[in-house]
C-alpha cells in the first residue's frame, strides 16, 4: 500500500478511536437531556468513571492475587465496566436529587458535579497510586482485553479490516448503544413518554406519566454512559491505557455538551458528528499544515466547537432542537 | 373531610424567613460538608482532626507578625494564602457581573489567561527600557482590555443569535492555554540563548511592590469588592444588569437597550477577570506559564455562589476556599493525603449549599401535622 492510503487508513483509525468516549458521553447527555436536565457535569461523571473502573480493576487483581490466585482479565473487564457505570450514575443521581428533588439551579449543579468529580478522581487516583508505591496500573493480560482486538480474517481483509473489524471493545459497544436509544428515543412508548416529559413536563404530567421518575432515570442512565466514556478514557485511550494520568478527561465531556449540540439531540447524527470531531482531534498527527505550529493547530477541535455554536445558534430549526424544557426544573405545585 | 389521598408530605413555598434563620441553616449547611469530608477521610484511615488542623495552620499559622528582619508581615504560610485569595476574590467579583445577569460565563480561566497574555507582552517587549511608573499602567491597562474583549467575544455572539455561551466562552479556555503553551515555545519569550519550553522572568520594573509581604494587589482586591457591591447597589448600570438577569423582556419593555447591557457587563466582567491575569504576571508569579490561572477561572464561581453573588461576602469564602486550597499542599505532606482533597471538598461544600437553598425556600409539611393545623384553624 502507498504511503499516502496508510496514512490515511491510520488517521481514520486514530478517529474513530478518538470518537469513541465523545461517543458514549454524548448519548448520555442526550438522553439525560430529553428528561429536561441540563447536566453540565458530564465531564465530572467521566472523571468518576475513568478512575473508579481503573480503581475496580486494579483492585480486584490485588484481592486475587494476594489470596495466591491468578485473576481472570475477562471479569477484571466486567467489574471496570459496572464500576464505571454505577461511579457515573452516582454522580448523575446527586445532580438528579438536588435537581429534580431539591429544585436547585442546573447550570450550577452541573458545574459542581464538575468540580467534585474532577477532584473525586484525581484525590483516588494519586491515593491508590500512593498506595501502589508510584501509579496505578492494571495487569498486561486486563490492558490487553481493552486494547485492539483480532477477529481473524475479518481483519485481514485489505483496507476494510483495519478499518472495520480491528478496535477495541468499547467502539462497537458505543454503536450498540447508539442504535439502542436511536430505537428507544424513536419507536419505544417509554422513549416517547421520556421525550414528552423534555418538551413539556405539564402536559406529561396531565397524561399520567411521571415526571420525577422519568427525569431521574434519564439522568442515572445518561450518567452511567458518561462513567463508561471516562472508563475508555483510562483503559484503552493511549494516552493512558490502564494507568492512572493526573487529569486525564481534560475537556472531552465538554466538548460531548457541545456535541449534543451539534447532533441536534439525535444519536445517529452524535454518531457521525462524533466521528468528525474525533478526526478533528488528531488530525494534526496525520496532516500537518507547513507553517501551522502544533500548539496552534490543536486549538481546532475547539475553534470549531465554537463555529457548530455559533452555526446552530443561526440557523435555528425548530424540529431539530433543544428539549422546550431543557435547563428549567418542573415544579408541580406553580403550573 | 377525608385524608386518604393526602400525600405524606408536601412541600409549600415560604413565605418569608428571618434572616438569622437563613444564616443558621447556610453554617449549618457548611458544618455538614465539613462533616462529610471527616467522615470520608476517616473511613480512608486517616484522622480527620488532624487533617482539619493541618489544613487550618498550614495556610495561615502565625497570619501576621514582626519577622527575622523586624517588619511587620504576613507569615510564611499566609503570604501563599493571601495570593490565592487575591486570584480568587478578583475573579470572583468579575465572573459575578456576568452571573447577576444570568450569562453563565465559565471562560474565567481564559479571560484570566488572555489577561495574563497581554500584561507578559508588555513586559516582554519593554520591560527592560520602561520605567517602573510606566509598565506597571500599561501592563495594567493590557491586562483589562485583553480579558475583556475575550469576554466581549462570546458576548457578541449571545446578544445577536442567542448563542451557548457556557460552551463558547468554556473553549475559549482551552484556546487561550493553548495560546500560552505556543508562547512558549517562541525564542523571544524564551530565557535569551535557550530553547527550553519556558517563558523568562520579567523584569524588576514589571513588579508590583508589596505591603506586609504579598504584592499590592490583596488591597486592590478589597477595594474592588467594595467598588463591586457599590456598583449593584447604587448604579443604575448595576441596576440594569439585575433587571436583565430577572428578565429580558421586562428589561426591553421598560425602554432599556438589552444588546448594549449584555455587551458592556461581559466587557467588564471580562476585564476583571483579565486584572486578575495582570495581578498573577506582575505579583504573585513574576512570569507566564500554563498554571497562571491555575483553575481559579473555575473556583471563583464556586466563592461568586457561595457569597450568594454578594461582593462582600465574597471577601470571605474566598478566604475561606483559599485556606482549603492553601492547606490541602500542606497536608499533602504532613499526612500523605492528596492535594486533590481540595477540590472534591469544595464540591461537597457546594453540594450541601445548593441542598440547604431548598430548605430555605420551601418547608416540608408531613400529613399527620397538616392535619393539626387544620384542626386548629
Amino acid at each position: 500500500m502507498s504511503y499516502g492510503i496508510t496514512n490515511i487508513l491510520n488517521f481514520l483509525n486514530m478517529a474513530v478511536l478518538a470518537s469513541a468516549p465523545l461517543l458514549l458521553a454524548t448519548l448520555g447527555e442526550i438522553l439525560t437531556e430529553k428528561s429536561g436536565n441540563l447536566n453540565l457535569g458530564v465531564e465530572g461523571m467521566m472523571f468518576m468513571g475513568a478512575i473508579a473502573s481503573l480503581g475496580a480493576a486494579y483492585s480486584y487483581e490485588q484481592a486475587v492475587t494476594l489470596a495466591g490466585g491468578m485473576p481472570s482479565p475477562l471479569l477484571a473487564t466486567l467489574i471496570a465496566a459496572g464500576a464505571a457505570a454505577a461511579a457515573g450514575a452516582l454522580g448523575a443521581l446527586i445532580y438528579a436529587f438536588l435537581v429534580v428533588t431539591l429544585r436547585a439551579n442546573q447550570n450550577v449543579t452541573g458545574l459542581t458535579l464538575t468540580i467534585f468529580g474532577t477532584g473525586f478522581a484525581n484525590f483516588f487516583g494519586e491515593l491508590i497510586g500512593k498506595q501502589a508505591g508510584g501509579f496505578v496500573q492494571v495487569s498486561a493480560a486486563t490492558k490487553a482485553m481493552f486494547g485492539n482486538l483480532d477477529m481473524g480474517a475479518l481483519s485481514q481483509i485489505p483496507v476494510l479490516g483495519p478499518l472495520l473489524f480491528r478496535y477495541n471493545w468499547m467502539v462497537y459497544f458505543g454503536l450498540v448503544a447508539m442504535l439502542v436509544m436511536a430505537w428507544f428515543l424513536g419507536r419505544s412508548r417509554r422513549g416517547l413518554n421520556l421525550r414528552a416529559v423534555g418538551e413539556n413536563p405539564a402536559t406529561a404530567d396531565a397524561a399520567g406519566v411521571n415526571v420525577a421518575r422519568y427525569k431521574y432515570m434519564a439522568t442515572i442512565a445518561g450518567g452511567a454512559l458518561c462513567g463508561l466514556g471516562g472508563m475508555y478514557i483510562s483503559m484503552s485511550s493511549t494516552a493512558c491505557a490502564g494507568v492512572w494520568v493526573h487529569n486525564c478527561v481534560n475537556g472531552y465531556g465538554w466538548l460531548a455538551v457541545a456535541l449534543v449540540i451539534f447532533a441536534t439531540w439525535s444519536p445517529t447524527r452524535a454518531w457521525l458528528c462524533g466521528l468528525v470531531f474525533g478526526g478533528l482531534l488528531v488530525v494534526r498527527n496525520y496532516y500537518p499544515i507547513p507553517g501551522l505550529p502544533m500548539q496552534i493547530y490543536s486549538m481546532f477541535p475547539y475553534i470549531a466547537t465554537i463555529l457548530v455554536l455559533v452555526f446552530a445558534s443561526i440557523r435555528q430549526v425548530k424540529e431539530h432542537a433543544q428539549p422546550a424544557s431543557c435547563g428549567l426544573n418542573y415544579f408541580r405545585e406553580e403550573r | 373531610m377525608t385524608h386518604a389521598h393526602d400525600p405524606f408530605v408536601r412541600v409549600v413555598k415560604r413565605t418569608n424567613i428571618e434572616r438569622s434563620k437563613v444564616v443558621l441553616f447556610r453554617l449549618t449547611a457548611l458544618v455538614g460538608a465539613l462533616l462529610a469530608g471527616a467522615l470520608l477521610v476517616a473511613l480512608l484511615g486517616y484522622d480527620p482532626a488532624q487533617m482539619y488542623g493541618d489544613m487550618v495552620s498550614g495556610a495561615i499559622k502565625g497570619f501576621i507578625g514582626v519577622n527575622k528582619k523586624g517588619v511587620l508581615a504576613f507569615t510564611n504560610a499566609s503570604q501563599a494564602t493571601i495570593k490565592i485569595m487575591t486570584l480568587l476574590l478578583v475573579s470572583a467579583l468579575g465572573l459575578t457581573m456576568a452571573f447577576k445577569m444570568r450569562f453563565w460565563n465559565i471562560g474565567g480561566e481564559g479571560q484570566i489567561l488572555v489577561g495574563a497574555i497581554c500584561s507578559s507582552y508588555v513586559a516582554i517587549q519593554f520591560g527592560d527600557t520602561w520605567p517602573q511608573w510606566l509598565i506597571l499602567p500599561a501592563m495594567f491597562l493590557a491586562g483589562c482590555v485583553g480579558g475583556g474583549l475575550y469576554g466581549l467575544l462570546p458576548a457578541i455572539f449571545k446578544a445577536r443569535w442567542g448563542t451557548n455561551e457556557t460552551l463558547f466562552t468554556l473553549m475559549l479556555n482551552y484556546i487561550a492555554l493553548n495560546f500560552i503553551t505556543y508562547l512558549q515555545y517562541q525564542p523571544s519569550w524564551q530565557i535569551t540563548g535557550t530553547s527550553f519550553p519556558k517563558i523568562r522572568d520579567f523584569a524588576d520594573s514589571t513588579q508590583l511592590p508589596g505591603v506586609l509581604g504579598v504584592h499590592i494587589g490583596w488591597i486592590i482586591a478589597l477595594l474592588l469588592a467594595v467598588l463591586v457591591y457599590l456598583y449593584f447597589a447604587k448604579t443604575k448600570q448595576g441596576y440594569e444588569i439585575t433587571v436583565v438577569g430577572e428578565s429580558a423582556n421586562t428589561a426591553r419593555y421598560a425602554g432599556m437597550n438589552v444588546t448594549r447591557i449584555i455587551l458592556r457587563t461581559m466587557f467588564i466582567s471580562g476585564a476583571i477577570c483579565g486584572f486578575a491575569g495582570f495581578l498573577q504576571v506582575s505579583g504573585a508569579d513574576g512570569t507566564l506559564t500554563t498554571d497562571t490561572a491555575g483553575g481559579a477561572g473555575f473556583t471563583a464561581i464556586t466563592v461568586a455562589w457561595l457569597a450568594g453573588m454578594n461582593p462582600l461576602l465574597m471577601i470571605v469564602y474566598s478566604f475561606f476556599i483559599a485556606i482549603l486550597e492553601r492547606g490541602s499542599n500542606r497536608i499533602q505532606t504532613t499526612m500523605g493525603i492528596p492535594k486533590s482533597a481540595a477540590d472534591m471538598l469544595i464540591g461537597i461544600i457546594l453540594f450541601f449549599m445548593l441542598g440547604v437553598e431548598f430548605f430555605i425556600n420551601y418547608r416540608l409539611v408531613f400529613r399527620a401535622r397538616h392535619r393539626k393545623e387544620e384542626a386548629a384553624a
